[in-house]
């Protein structure tokens, strides 16, 4: 282009105008094209809350349904099982579930539930995303096994409140999805305890 | 270009078209006087192989989407509907589905060709990393293509790789949400992932092609002796060594085309599921997002891969490690620093190690086919996984060290291509 009689200063500021004003345009326009690829109104919807009824779950029992499309497990633990809770923390990558993301505040406890005997938990190993077998009989995996679930795809091995155990892929603890507790035993996944 | 491509036809139809489009020019810069070393050898095939496998691609996929459903509901349905009752849709699927695996083996093949010449070296880095980013984008167009029929190898092989992102610190799981646009993979997964398959990644794909071969021409190409045929000119200025690519590679491509098409046909006939190597077994089933498949791995091309992410007991680590073995492939025309390009004249410690880096790609990629447990020759697969790739990244820290350094004693290279 020819810089003779032109003047510099101007046309740099016109150069500078449009970048600016091109710039911010473009990125205004990028918000739509990327927030299209968020989950659409009707797929938040299809995360209705669903009921489960656990009035004939025996101890040891399990129960699966789905909720937003994930699977969820309700399992009724036995008295044993929920003793030996306390025996494993030493072998526990987060023990007492500090990593907040993986469960509602209300399942930060030890069995990781509101009420002790009933585990509600997404059953999606946190490696890679395979769904572990369930194998709640002590000894089912290893002699020292107390029962838990165990990733085939890679060996992560959770205990019977989907607490992580160290030394294996999965960095954290099964995803406690917001549920509450309800009359007859019903349990009501997605809607979470209402603050008391 | 030469004085051959300014004297344009006059007269007839062509001479019509010239005087309104580049078509002769473009010709005779890109083909009739496109002069390309003599000594090309069987490894220089597989470039005009891979664009014949593009056009196979894109004509077979076109085909597919006209019977295809890209919805959770029919998908797997529409997949066997074409396998079944669409006239001729077993064969244009079984070319789209072989073709995927030939696409993967040609540019493998090509890649290797590269690294023997040292195609990739000054003045052809920027060719280097165009081919790169279709190796990348091929690889995504793999992936999303894997999940459209809809089974449950489809279904969990792409929960694997989702979750991938789902490893990185802060962001991970809303950006795996966001690839997703579900809690989990659903319909909604799928049907963006055939946007970008049948429509965004072919596209972009084609682009890089042109800027590849462009790029090329620009330069133009390397040869199995590295030697450099623009510094040997004939009084008309046209390279001594020097050969047009039409008629004489257009011919030799045609006859290698010949050859590949046997191999070819007789894989979508005969053997279409390789033993479960293209078409693995558990895509047979319909995805059921309530169980995982005993095994999972991915298709053999991405196994070399998945041994590495495996190789880390960590996930972070592992996903970073992984997308380290594709980056450094990346910086190649940067960490050899050696002046020598052919595996000819290059050091005899630069031959092992090319060749180790070769078999450290094969049997990566076998160790991803198998259960990180099971046992060959007494170690795990884990810890033999380990031990290769700590093979495949010191190939990249000892080329540098030794041509960085002048360790490797190099041959001289002649002046002229030898025959």
């Amino acid at each position: 282009m020819s810089q003779e009689g032109a003047n510099k200063s101007r046309r740099r500021f016109l150069t500078g105008a449009v970048s600016v004003v091109g710039g911010a345009g473009a990125a205004a326009v990028a918000v739509p094209f990327l927030a299209y690829w968020n989950p659409s109104a009707t797929t938040r919807a299809a995360g209705a809350p669903v009921e489960v009824d656990t009035s004939t779950l025996e101890p040891g029992q399990r129960v699966d349904t789905s909720w937003r499309g994930q699977p969820v497990w309700v399992i009724r633990r036995s008295e044993k099982a929920i003793e030996n809770l306390n025996e494993l923390e030493p072998q526990l990558r987060d023990p007492n579930s500090d990593v907040e993301s993986q469960q509602p505040a209300y399942a930060r406890n030890i069995h990781r539930s509101i009420d002790p005997e009933f585990l509600v938990v997404v059953p999606i190993c946190t490696h890679l995303g395979c769904i572990p077998s369930f194998m709640p009989q002590p000894g089912s995996l290893s002699a020292d096994w107390l029962g838990g679930f165990f990733c085939p795809c890679h060996g992560s091995r959770f205990d019977m409140a989907g607490r992580v155990y160290s030394g294996v892929p999965a960095p954290t603890n099964l995803p406690i999805p917001p549920y509450r507790m309800a009359e007859d035993g019903l349990i009501v996944i997605g809607e979470d305890e209402e603050a008391a | 270009m030469s004085d051959a491509t300014t004297t344009k036809a006059t007269g007839g139809l062509l001479g019509w078209v010239d005087a309104r489009f580049p078509l002769t020019k473009m010709w005779n810069e890109h083909i009739a006087e496109y002069y390309a070393p003599k000594n090309f050898n069987f490894w220089y095939y597989f470039g005009s192989l891979a664009l014949i496998v593009l056009v196979n691609q894109l004509l077979t996929g076109i085909w597919l989407t006209m019977n295809y459903n890209p919805s959770a509901e029919g998908a797997f349905a529409s997949v066997e509907y074409i396998m079944r009752d669409v006239e001729w849709g077993w064969l244009i699927r079984y070319m789209h589905s072989t073709g995927a695996s030939a696409f993967f083996v040609v540019v493998y093949l090509h890649m290797f060709r590269a690294l023997m010449y040292g195609s990739y070296q000054k003045p052809r880095e920027l060719i280097w990393i165009f081919g790169m980013i279709i190796y990348l984008l091929l690889m995504a167009e793999a992936f999303m293509g894997y999940l459209l029929p809809w089974g449950q190898m489809s279904f969990w092989g792409a929960q694997v790789i989702i979750s991938l992102f789902g490893a990185i610190p802060g962001v991970g799981e809303q950006l795996a949400l966001w690839i997703r646009g579900d809690y989990n993979i659903s319909g909604v997964t799928l049907n963006r992932f055939f946007a970008l398959h049948v429509v965004a990644l072919p596209l972009a794909l084609v682009g890089l092609v042109v800027f590849h071969i462009l790029a090329l021409h620009e330069v133009g190409s390397n040869n199995p002796d590295g030697v450099d045929i623009k510094k040997n000119k004939d009084a008309s200025g046209k390279p001594k060594d020097g050969i047009p690519f039409h008629p004489y590679y257009t011919v030799k491509d045609t006859f290698g085309l010949g050859v590949f098409l046997i191999f070819f046909a007789a894989v979508v006939f005969f053997a279409p599921e390789m033993g479960g190597l293209f078409l693995e077994p558990p895509n047979f089933e319909p995805a059921n997002p309530l169980q995982t498949p005993e095994h999972i791995a991915p298709v053999w091309y991405f196994t070399a891969f998945y041994s590495v992410l495996r190789a880390v007991p960590d996930k972070f680590g592992g996903v970073v490690l992984m997308g380290l073995a594709i980056f450094m492939l990346f910086l190649l025309p940067w960490i050899d620093r050696g002046k020598v390009r052919s595996i000819r004249y290059r050091g005899l410690g630069h031959k092992i190690a090319l060749g180790l880096f070769a078999a450290a790609f094969v049997i990566l990629s076998y160790l991803g086919l198998k259960a990180p447990s099971d046992i060959i020759v007494g170690l795990t697969v884990t810890l033999w996984a380990q031990i290769w790739t700590a093979v495949y990244f010191g190939f990249f820290v000892f080329l540098y060290v030794y041509t960085a350094f002048g360790f490797e004693r190099t041959k001289p290279v002649p002046e002229r291509v030898t025959d």
